[in-house]
């Protein structure tokens, strides 16, 4: 660490930037494709033009609400860090 | 010595400048929701103002470092604080005309210290602090954020792959808008904050709040409500311009801009960094363009922004002052109001000139043929 830069600052902001803002987008496609999964969409796969989403797995859709949860407990628990960090006195 | 007719006009000059501060920053949360049509224009303002108003009640983290560690403290009079807002409300008002989305924290930071230097000289400045938090995190926060949202956006084709066009369109919506939602909290816990500084630091400056003071409540709802109007009204061209000029944009790709804009701005200012949301907004949106195989960059676009950037601190600087000179040459109360009528008439004469080329939220998403003003008018549709 220099006094120019830094440096113990910018890693974390890299390696924490990439966590949650392409890792948590990542974990919503992720439901995204496991929604997707399933008999209904294997029929109408050919069909290009459809923006269905949901294919009709159970499994695959109770993966995608996982994940969709856990994306969103994620940024609940983000909010609340910055919250909590940014009124000292309520500790 | 205490002022408070000065300070009363300081402190609406601070909420005006607040104004063009959400105004001008719209864009930065909504430009790739509006484009990809996730959101209708006028619901995406107004979502985008209300979370700026929640979000500038989150933290106060960088309301506390504002201008410290910038500029010596004791050299800042009310009538600097006036000359800097002046600097810093005129160069946001001239980038919004040109559509150009320019960082509002480099305006009123440049402002502040061009009317510093001319109150107190050039040593009233710590340069130190001015490059190491101000010109070097402007360098960096772009590349970082390109880089998040091209990493993302590679991911989310690569995950979705299997998946057609119109159904990766329709899920990624969603998260396009839940995603813009943040930044726009990020914005007013980052943005307002700047502006609940300078007004705290006029109170300090004029002996209303005795020195290390705390933003008052009254000036973090003012601040709140300022910033959350100015997002509202929104600055139509450079919504236009990010989200239409710079990269064509599918609503994956707005997520993974969207997301990596809210890490990296709500990370920065967890840490204390107070960056600006605008090269960070900028940043992500050109990263997404590189992370898509087939997606353009319009690089003389970016590379308007680019020059922009590079004159926003001293342009603000040279106006903020030439609005010390003249408020000290005229001296006291009378220096402050001679400048704040020459502001409004300065503003007055860019928002005729804006009315020549409207760009509102009925033309807002028309193809983009190279300028900020569409083909045609939007007078024929009206």
């Amino acid at each position: 660490m220099n006094s120019w830069i830094d440096l113990n600052a910018l890693w974390k902001i890299v390696v924490f930037g990439l966590l949650a803002g392409a890792g948590l987008p990542a974990l919503f496609a992720v439901g995204l494709f496991t929604l997707s999964r399933g008999p209904k969409l294997r029929t109408a796969g050919a069909n290009s033009e459809s923006d269905a989403i949901a294919g009709g797995s159970v499994a695959g859709m109770v993966t995608a609400a996982i994940c969709f949860l856990i994306v969103l407990a994620a940024i609940g628990w983000g909010v609340y860090e910055i919250y909590q960090t940014g009124h000292p006195s309520h500790h | 010595m205490s002022n408070d007719v000065v300070l009363a006009l300081v402190v609406i000059t601070a909420l005006g400048f607040d104004f063009t501060n959400g105004f001008h920053d719209t864009a930065n949360a909504m430009a790739t929701s509006i484009a990809t049509g996730a959101l209708p224009p006028r619901i995406a303002v107004a979502i985008s103002g209300i979370l700026n108003f929640v979000g500038a009640f989150l933290s106060l983290a960088v309301a506390a470092t504002i201008a410290s560690g910038l500029v010596d403290t004791k050299a800042v009079t009310l009538t600097v604080v006036a000359a800097g807002l002046i600097g810093g409300i005129i160069w946001n008002l001239l980038t919004w005309l040109l559509g150009i989305p320019s960082s509002s924290s480099h305006a009123l930071i440049g402002g502040v210290i061009g009317s510093t230097m001319a109150a107190a000289g050039a040593s009233a400045v710590v340069w130190h602090g001015l490059v190491s938090k101000v010109v070097i995190p402007a360098v960096l926060s772009p590349i970082i954020a390109a880089l998040v949202a091209a990493v993302g956006t590679w991911v989310l084709y690569r995950i979705t792959r299997s998946l057609t066009d119109a159904a990766r369109k329709h899920g990624f919506r969603v998260g396009q808008v839940a995603s813009a939602c943040m930044v726009s909290l990020a914005h007013g816990t980052n943005d307002a904050q700047k502006t609940m500084g300078v007004i705290t630091l006029a109170l300090i400056a004029n002996g209303t709040l005795a020195a290390e003071s705390n933003a008052p409540v009254w000036v973090i709802v003012c601040c709140a409500l300022a910033i959350s109007l100015g997002t509202y009204a929104g600055g139509w061209r450079v919504i236009r311009t990010l989200g239409k000029g710079l990269v064509e944009i599918e609503s994956p790709q707005g997520m993974a801009a969207e997301s990596a804009s809210a890490a990296v701005i709500l990370l920065s200012a967890s840490f204390g960094y107070s960056l600006s949301t605008t090269h960070v907004a900028t940043g992500s949106i050109i990263g997404t363009g590189l992370g898509k195989t087939g997606a353009e960059v319009r690089w003389g676009v970016a590379g308007r922004m680019a020059t922009a950037w590079v004159f926003t601190l001293p342009s603000a600087a040279i106006v903020g002052a030439g609005a010390e000179a003249l408020a000290h040459a005229i001296g006291g109360t009378a220096g402050v109001i001679v400048d704040l009528i020459i502001l409004l008439a300065i503003v007055g004469a860019i928002y005729y000139r804006s009315r020549a080329s409207r760009v509102d939220h009925r033309n807002v998403n028309d193809e983009w043929s190279g300028s900020v003003t569409p083909a045609e008018p939007a007078t024929a549709a009206a």
